[in-house]
């Protein structure tokens, strides 16, 4: 942190307790705030160039690499597209063994946030290790919930980080029932560990915080969207898949390697992930995730986002329901995968990622080479509702030091989970003053 | 690793997906004991405390693609004593050297809109490219029992002990039926180094190279084979070209097997 010529500057190298790296850049004159904006320096990756001339075969194990932490999202949004281009559609065992897929990925990655990343905020505490000195169950119980979720995306997908069962079409292969019959007791106890869970988090002093937010995500007539569903927002918006680059808008802004998404129609930003899923398909959640949802004390919908740490609890009850009764349904896919022809044709799809809305869209040709891929992660449709937030909450907290506004705003940030590693296909924090 | 004081760890990121890293963190059984046994000074994904070196181990994830990482290599091996890469990316480039065989220029104008924005190297390179590297763990990603190995190996002082031969022995000791040979199935696994536990050939499918080049492959006798077997050159071309491609051993490889054809 350094003072020179009445400018204030504060430089925070690189936020903490997220995934991928980037800064913040706060900027106040005569006591006002002129300017906030995340500076994204994460290295770009370019996977949409180097997607092209590879085999539709090859997409969802290259697709996946954009970030460790939801492959399977990749994997999802990926194949879908693919198939929609060759209008193929699974049948509803792959369908089902797909959410019990997706369904592992979000405990591990929900379980990973609210107990190793966010809740030692709420301690005044540096770390889960620092937290863990304290509270030894609290931060075993997060472990132990991630754990569970990686063991489901083991047994289906061959290991958490980059699973290799899944293709266009279906999977490569299929576990056996009593294969996943055995995961039960574990999942039985992850239950009861997030209904924990969801109490813990209810507990924790929320921030007062009130945001107008236009929450986007996929509603489904029958289940809480994950794999499959229509686009709907809180602002009555209700189209279909394919119409989503019409109605959102990448922009490319200097100080980000990753694109800003906003709402073609007007330039704002809108919210995607948890807390917009849950305030636009409460009803859809399955009973255990419902009623802990009413008891968490949290008025639906809501628009605080430090209740974000609430609504991925409430997921993670809801993962768990939804695992143990696809499991108890479950039946081995024959055959695991559907033939497919191959032909030139073009296809999008979006899935829920952990951290929200995921579109993917593909063109390839009557080889099944891809020739454009178009990718658009949930973390760069809300780094612009980010933004929006941190204009909201600094000129409140001016008054403070500069290492308290920077903790502040990191904390703020952490609500939305960002994954900049997948944005840019980053957080350090500045401030200046003059 | 003798002494008093604990061993001091730092773990960084370059270009990458974070899944290695990612790797520590689902080592859930024994991650409290290890934050226990070393100090972790720097970890920006799991903790806010930033301590500055030197550090007696520095874990490296990423490929370098900037200028800005080209310093920051450096400067980790000047404050570190042993520096360790972490998965295909630190070791051999990562997917993302895919853009290394093209025009990145044409990249960054077909992804972003303004290209000046944007400052990349040509190249994505592995960490070892820059700085003297003292032991890489390989893999995308990285496997967790490995990392263990590592961890646990200069804790107590004695050298890490990984797998130097290929995927086939793995293969072999699982008791699958091998995929190229009885079904004709292209697979780079007899000139990858083991790690996964011959994953993919576990779900019927051909191994595509996540754990890099093994010790001494030999990969124009694979080309050949995989040519007697009817695999397209293209798709013997894509698998060399893939998440650990840049490795001296599978790039020479692919550039033998492209010039054959002309």
């Amino acid at each position: 942190m350094t003072a020179t010529n009445g400018t204030r500057t504060i430089r925070l190298e690189s936020m903490t307790r997220v995934e991928g790296e980037g800064g913040l850049r706060i900027e106040v004159r005569d006591g006002r705030l002129q300017d906030v904006r995340l500076d994204i320096y994460e290295p770009p990756r370019m996977f949409e160039a180097f997607l092209r001339g590879r085999s539709i075969r090859e997409v969802p194990d290259i697709t996946a690499r954009i970030c460790g932490i939801c492959p399977v999202a990749y994997q999802m949004s990926s194949v879908q597209a693919i198939e929609a281009a060759l209008e193929i559609t699974p049948g509803p065992g792959i369908q089902a063994l797909r959410r019990l897929l997706y369904c592992g990925e979000w405990m591990q990655s929900h379980a990973l946030h609210i107990y190793l990343l966010q809740a030692p905020d709420f301690f005044g505490m540096e770390s889960a290790v620092e937290l863990a000195g304290k509270q030894p169950d609290l931060v075993r119980r997060g472990l132990e919930l991630k754990k569970v979720g990686n063991a489901l995306m083991e047994t289906i997908g061959g290991r958490s980080v980059h699973p290799v069962s899944v293709c266009v079409g279906g999977f490569w292969k299929v576990p056996r029932r009593n294969e996943m019959l055995a995961l039960r007791g574990r999942l039985e106890w992850a239950l009861k560990a997030s209904l924990e869970t969801v109490k813990f988090v209810s507990s924790l002093p929320l921030p007062e915080f009130k945001a107008n937010y236009e929450c986007v995500a996929l509603s489904h007539p029958r289940e809480y969207p994950m794999n499959a569903g229509h686009i709907v927002s809180s602002a009555g918006l209700d189209i279909p898949l394919k119409e989503f680059e019409q109605v959102f808008l990448e922009m490319h802004v200097a100080h980000s390697t990753a694109l800003h998404s906003v709402r073609a129609e007007h330039g704002s930003s809108y919210l995607v992930g948890p807390l917009a899923r849950i305030n636009l398909n409460l009803n859809h959640l399955p009973p255990a995730a419902r009623q802990a949802a009413e008891e968490s004390g949290i008025a639906w919908p809501c628009s605080n986002p430090y209740a974000g740490i609430v609504a991925r609890a409430v997921e993670l009850v809801m993962t768990c329901e939804e695992s143990l009764r696809l499991i108890d349904a479950y039946e081995e896919p024959e055959p695991p995968s559907l033939p497919y022809t191959v032909r030139a044709a073009e296809g999008c799809a979006a899935t829920e990622a952990p951290r929200g809305l995921l579109y993917h869209r593909y063109r390839i040709n009557d080889q099944g080479i891809v020739q454009t891929a178009r990718i658009v992660p949930p973390t760069a449709q809300n780094y612009r509702r980010m933004e929006d937030d941190l204009r909201l909450l600094i000129p409140g907290i001016l008054e403070q030091t500069d290492a308290e506004i920077v903790d502040e705003c990191e904390r703020l940030v952490r609500n939305y989970d960002p994954c900049i590693s997948c944005s840019t296909h980053a957080l350090r924090a500045r401030i200046v003053r003059s | 690793m003798a002494g008093d004081a604990k061993p001091r760890l730092a773990v960084f990121k370059l270009a990458s997906c974070d899944g290695c890293q990612l790797q520590m963190l689902n080592l859930e059984d024994e991650l409290l004991e290890i934050a226990g046994a070393v100090d972790i000074c720097y970890f920006l994904e799991a903790r806010s405390q930033v301590l500055d070196g030197p550090y007696d181990v520095a874990l490296v994830e990423g490929s370098v693609t900037t200028e800005h990482d080209v310093e920051r290599v450096r400067d980790i091996r000047r404050k570190s004593k042993m520096l360790i890469t972490i998965g295909a990316c630190a070791s051999a480039g990562g997917i993302q050297a895919l853009r290394n065989m093209h025009n990145v220029d044409e990249y960054t104008r077909s992804i972003y809109a303004n290209p000046s924005y944007i400052h990349t190297l040509s190249q994505s390179t592995p960490v070892a490219a820059h700085v003297t590297v003292d032991f890489a763990i390989n893999g995308c990603p990285i496997s967790k029992e490995q990392l263990l190995e590592v961890l646990t190996a200069l804790l107590i002082g004695r050298a890490p002990q990984l797998p130097t031969y290929s995927v086939c022995v793995e293969c072999k000791r699982k008791g699958n039926v091998c995929l190229l040979v009885a079904r004709g199935i292209a697979c780079i696994g007899p000139i990858t180094q083991a790690g996964c536990g011959a994953l993919c050939p576990g779900f019927n499918r051909g191994c595509f190279g996540c754990y890099g080049p093994m010790e001494s492959p030999n990969p124009d006798s694979l080309c050949q084979t995989l040519t007697v077997r009817g695999i397209p050159r293209a798709e013997t071309l894509r698998l060399l070209n893939g998440f650990t491609g840049w490795a001296e051993e599978f790039r020479s490889a692919a550039e033998k097997l492209e010039k054959a054809s002309i």
